[in-house]
């Protein structure tokens, strides 16, 4: 049988699970190749990291994974042990950048012809030349306290001005820095600078067995635990080699789209509100409030926390809590239905909204932009529908789209999602297969690889997980989609008022806690 | 417009009574005299710093504004700057590259001032501990009044907590009832 990747000119590996998901091995010296003609075939860039495989007697390890038509592609690259570095890869996936700088922070890998060498999750720390995610850096290490020097990119010029803001916000929201340029109150450019909220996760991650961490991978963004712990527990499944109890599956495809629709009425309470309407905030955080305490009593978590678990779920709600389950959703669903009307009735909203924040189809196809903004930018990716797997499969997810890329179209895409998110939880409630909730699982072996990706309601949560000797946790890396986002909130606010930044970031809502690790 | 109030007049109040203080979360003997309380008491202005959470305590923040808590009625509302905070709720660990921004934003609240700390992170530093990046519970980087335990805490204990940070023994005795 010819591989899907022929054509990429490697040999590539099916990784054990569900998921059409391949590893391959590939020369630092062919990695610039390769990523060129996977570029031409349209591929995606998922994630990149880099590991420490020097207990092993190699070097490092880069890893790029791409998403193609046929799934995803793992990338491992072996580097040398004395000058670990790569040929970069940003100029053919810009949101590559950050992440190789962050490679560079954590585990010291040098990315070649970048012209970005500054530093980005690193700030005082740990000084420059001590690498976290080095096997001999001690995680519980401390230093003194450097001064952290960064060079913003300054604009010049009559009238121009800077607005520094964070990394304390003046609402409740996850810390970090915009550094504005503006003439007026327009905004000629927006600097980001992430990492306030790296706590170390990658690096905890290693002093865990493989089923305490399911835990912690439910909070590296609290707001997206289950696509997390999913992530994880399909990530470890698949190197056990285990598939879960049809069951377990359903369950958690309801608690991913009960996800979704909380996070989904959170926000639109907020756009409202950010655009002085008060009502949609009240509304629509009444009716989340009715779904979280539904949550809390059904599934034993306002937020579903460690309700996935690896091998299946923590709990059966039972058939009579499913019928409770779809006729409350009803109820909310209808409120949303006049929600949506006064929405988009208002004047004085939807002038807000409308041609605020755009990012066009094209920008978002260039720079990788993903998940529900990607979706209201023409970019028509969604992992439930291009590679369903269970509870999925047969469903036949809708994807929601628009191609405006304004904050009207990601606030169409919530409601559009919504009445999806619906439409499966009903589907799957209605239907739960008997069985099993969940399986027991053996410690993993030594040396064995697996990945988890799955929809979340902000985009594509991917975890890679490596075991090293007897087992033990090796390295575990996390991706938020909010890396690929973020570089696109920065262009998203140019030619805008300041007033409207809260507006257009809210649109975009992007994990602070979920980038910086 | 017409649906807009047809939709608040058939929604009504839902709104539901407060929780009581609760003195087992204090880790601080109360530090302010009866005269501040009574003065914080019917308005408190809090300012809240994440200083490094999952983000999970944040969506209870946010809750405890929504209508079923409606915390605005207690007198107790959030602001933008810590100068004009009497209260810092903070959620946490504290990440060592916040470390800095927590301790500034302390400093830059007037005194009196009280602290409240969000979560088991918040609490011990949870699930993250203390490491190479994490100073662990808020403690260890600010004093704290009140401790609020919980992954994340519900929008009730958090208000909870706010309310034991502003009482007294003295002080709980005479208003109990009009809150």
């Amino acid at each position: 049988m010819t591989h899907p990747f022929a054509t990429l000119g490697i040999e590539a590996q099916r990784l054990p699970g569900a998921l059409p998901a391949w590893h391959a091995p590939v020369a630092p010296g062919a990695l610039r190749a390769l990523a060129e003609k996977a570029k031409a075939r349209q591929a995606r860039l998922v994630a990149l990291w880099a590991s420490d495989e020097t207990p092993r007697g190699a070097g490092y390890g880069l890893h790029v994974a791409l998403a193609l038509r046929e799934g995803l592609l793992w990338i491992g690259v072996p580097l040398e042990r004395e000058h670990p570095r790569y040929p970069g890869i940003a100029d053919l996936f810009p949101a590559a950048a950050r992440m190789q700088r962050a490679a560079y922070d954590l585990v010291g890998v040098h990315a070649q012809d970048s012209p970005d060498h500054r530093k980005w999750l690193r700030h005082a720390a740990w000084p420059g030349g001590q690498f976290p995610l080095r096997k001999d850096f001690d995680a519980g290490a401390r230093f003194e306290a450097s001064e952290d020097r960064y060079p913003f990119v300054r604009v010049e010029g009559e009238g121009v001005h800077e607005i520094p803001v964070g990394p304390v916000h003046a609402g409740t929201i996850e810390p970090g820095h915009f550094r504005f340029s503006i003439v007026g109150e327009k905004i000629l450019k927006l600097e980001e600078r992430l990492g306030y909220k790296h706590k170390g996760i990658e690096k905890r991650f290693e002093g865990m067995t493989a089923l305490d961490a399911a835990r912690l991978a439910g909070r590296v963004s609290g707001d997206s635990t289950v696509a997390y712990a999913w992530a994880y527990a399909m990530a470890l499944e698949a190197l056990l080699g285990v598939e879960v109890p049809p069951r377990a599956a359903a369950l958690r495809g309801v608690a991913l789209e009960l996800e979704r629709v909380a996070n989904h009425l959170g926000d639109l309470g907020y756009l409202g509100n950010d655009v002085g309407l008060s009502f949609g905030f009240f509304q629509f955080w009444r009716l989340k409030e009715d779904l979280l305490r539904l949550n809390c009593e059904l599934f034993g978590h306002r937020y579903l926390m460690d309700y996935v678990v690896p091998g299946g779920v923590a709990g059966d709600p039972g058939a009579a809590a499913c019928v409770r389950l779809i006729d409350a959703l009803a109820a909310i669903e209808r409120e949303i239905g006049e929600l949506r009307t006064i929405y988009d009735e208002h004047a004085g909203a939807q002038d807000r909204f409308i041609m605020t924040g755009q990012v066009t189809p094209e920008l978002a196809a260039a720079l990788d932009l993903t998940g529900l903004a990607g979706r209201a930018s023409g970019q028509e990716h969604d992992l439930r529908a291009a590679h369903p797997i269970a509870p999925y499969r047969g469903l036949e997810v809708r994807v929601s789209g628009h191609i405006r890329g304004d904050v009207a179209a990601r606030v169409s895409v919530r409601f559009e999602e919504l009445a999806e998110s619906f439409r499966l939880i009903r589907a799957l409630a209605d239907a739960l297969p008997p069985g099993e909730l969940r399986l027991a699982l053996e410690r993993p072996g030594a040396a064995r690889r697996g990945c988890g990706w799955v929809e979340g309601w902000r985009g594509e949560v991917f975890i890679a997980l490596e075991t090293g000797a007897e087992g033990a946790l090796h390295r575990v890396h996390v991706h938020d989609p909010s890396w690929q986002n973020w570089p696109l909130l920065e262009r998203a606010v140019l030619g805008n008022i300041v007033p409207d930044f809260p507006l257009i970031n809210k649109s975009f809502n992007l994990s602070y806690s979920g980038h910086d690790l | 417009m017409y649906r807009l109030l047809k939709q608040i007049a058939k929604t009504g109040i839902v709104t539901e009574p407060a929780p009581e203080a609760d003195e087992s979360l204090r880790l601080l003997a109360q530090r302010l005299q009866d005269a501040v309380l009574g003065h914080f008491g019917r308005s408190l202005a809090v300012r809240h710093v994440d200083a490094g959470s999952c983000n999970g305590c944040e969506l209870e923040i946010h809750a405890c504004n929504s209508p079923h808590y409606n915390l605005e009625r207690l007198g107790i509302r959030f602001v933008a700057s810590p100068r004009h905070a009497d209260l810092l709720l903070v959620t946490g660990p504290v990440s060592r590259h916040m470390e800095t921004a927590l301790r500034r934003t302390y400093e830059a609240t007037p005194e009196p001032k009280l602290v409240v700390a969000i979560g088991d992170c918040g609490c011990s530093g949870g699930i993250f501990g203390e490491s190479y990046a994490s100073r662990g519970a808020v403690s260890n980087v600010i004093p704290v009044d009140v401790a609020v335990p919980g992954c994340p805490p519900a929008p009730a204990a958090i208000i909870q907590g706010m309310l034991t940070a502003v009482s007294s023994t003295s002080a709980r005795r005479s208003s109990g009832a009009s809150r």
